[in-house]
């Protein structure tokens, strides 16, 4: 599966990341040995002209070399320490990319298997439990309703609920309020904060219409979340997009074949009645 | 580490689904799927098996009944169990762990943590 693979990828550049990382930091511990070992080097040279009676010479042909040799390890110390915090910084770029990128993997897996879940069935009855389940188990509501449009009213009428009782459910005509409007722009709403929200049917928590390109079919209306879900995460507001397309699509598909299913039967009972 | 048997129990098609699409990560898993707790009791004294995810409310048999009637299997005194629901108060929480679940982790769907939860039990 190439998500396993992108995985297997990044997985496999963030260990070439640590390697680098590690390479960098052993070379430094070795200069820095190197340092300490010159620096005494130094001392114990300095040591032994003083026991032979004579002045350290600064400018001794040895004490120079020895000092410039640390001058550069020094210098060089200091470039492989500002590279190993670039690659730090990076390190920790990766890694947040990393959890970044699992997220999104794992939010796409589940929107496969929402999907895949929706359109596996043509049963109208089926694709409505379905989407309850995909609202209680991805988005995590516990109350919420399912309404379509009734292209002959213009109205929207609950078909399905969860945590509710369906009859208690509003009709609500297209254009009218925060659910008819949603439903006439076709856009998304969400309330600005849920602190003090008290249940109306007109006025939910959120807003999304089925749509199927420009063409709104219905709406889920949320009116409250699960305990422990106390906020809409940036996974969320995209999910909850990508998923109304394909519940519209499915609730469109079942219905005119549960439609056609009809028809034909009828159809089919009146040639049994000529025919016989 | 290979050859370890799940076993997922869920009522719900989707939710299974999503789970065992998460578990099916994890390399040498053999998973197999229950869709409530009798079910999954069947399923356990068919054969055995070294990690139980399972939901709480589900029809015939809730997910409560079987943790404690799975622990009370001397052949399932240690396996592993994980409670993934949709009751996030704390009580149910403590219900759960004191009848013998190992973790206890709530709905929505969370892939990162049940995977988590899956590698710490099991070490893999």
């Amino acid at each position: 599966m190439s998500n396993h693979d992108d995985q297997s990828d990044a997985a496999g550049r963030a260990d070439e990341f640590l390697q680098v990382f590690k390479k960098g930091a052993e070379f430094t511990q070795d200069l820095l040995k190197e340092n300490e070992r010159l620096r005494f080097r130094v001392v114990k040279l300095e040591e032994t002209l003083k026991e032979k009676g004579h002045e350290v010479a600064v400018e001794s042909p040895d004490a120079l070399e020895l000092k410039n040799k640390i001058i550069a390890l020094e210098q060089e110390k200091e470039a492989i320490l500002d590279q190993i915090r670039v690659v730090e910084e990076e390190n920790q770029n990766f890694a947040n990319r990393y959890v970044e990128i699992e997220e999104e993997n794992n939010m796409l897996a589940n929107l496969y298997i929402a999907s895949y879940q929706l359109h596996s069935t043509l049963d109208f009855k089926e694709v409505l439990k379905i989407i309850l389940e995909i609202v209680i188990n991805l988005i995590g509501a516990e109350e919420f309703g399912v309404l379509l449009l009734d292209e002959k009213t213009n109205h929207l009428e609950p078909v399905a609920c969860e945590g509710l009782v369906k009859s208690e459910l509003p009709s609500i005509a297209v254009g009218k309020g925060i659910i008819g409007e949603s439903v006439e722009s076709g856009e998304n709403y969400f309330i600005d904060s849920m602190e003090g929200y008290e249940r109306d049917f007109e006025k939910p928590i959120v807003c999304i219409p089925l749509k199927i390109k420009e063409h709104v079919i219905g709406v889920i209306t949320i009116y409250k979340l699960l305990t422990q879900k106390d906020e809409f995460n940036d996974v969320d507001y995209e999910l909850f997009t990508l998923l109304a397309g394909h519940a519209a699509t499915a609730v469109f598909s079942s219905r005119m074949y549960s439609d056609s299913e009809r028809k034909l039967s009828t159809i089919q009972g009146f040639i049994d009645l000529l025919t016989k | 580490m290979s050859g370890y048997k799940v076993l997922v129990v869920e009522d719900s098609p989707t939710m299974r689904q999503l789970i065992v699409f998460a578990l099916k990560r994890i390399r040498g898993f053999q998973i197999v799927e229950a869709n409530d707790g009798v079910d999954g009791l069947k399923k356990l004294s068919a054969e055995k098996f070294d990690l139980i995810l399972t939901d709480i409310n589900m029809p015939i048999m809730d997910g409560l009944k079987l943790v404690s009637m799975v622990r009370n299997d001397p052949n399932y005194k240690t396996t592993p169990i994980i409670v993934i629901t949709t009751e996030g108060a704390t009580e149910d929480r403590e219900r759960a762990l004191a009848l013998g679940a190992n973790e206890y982790i709530t709905k929505p769907i969370q892939t990162m943590k049940i995977l988590e939860t899956v590698k710490k039990l099991m070490s893999v």
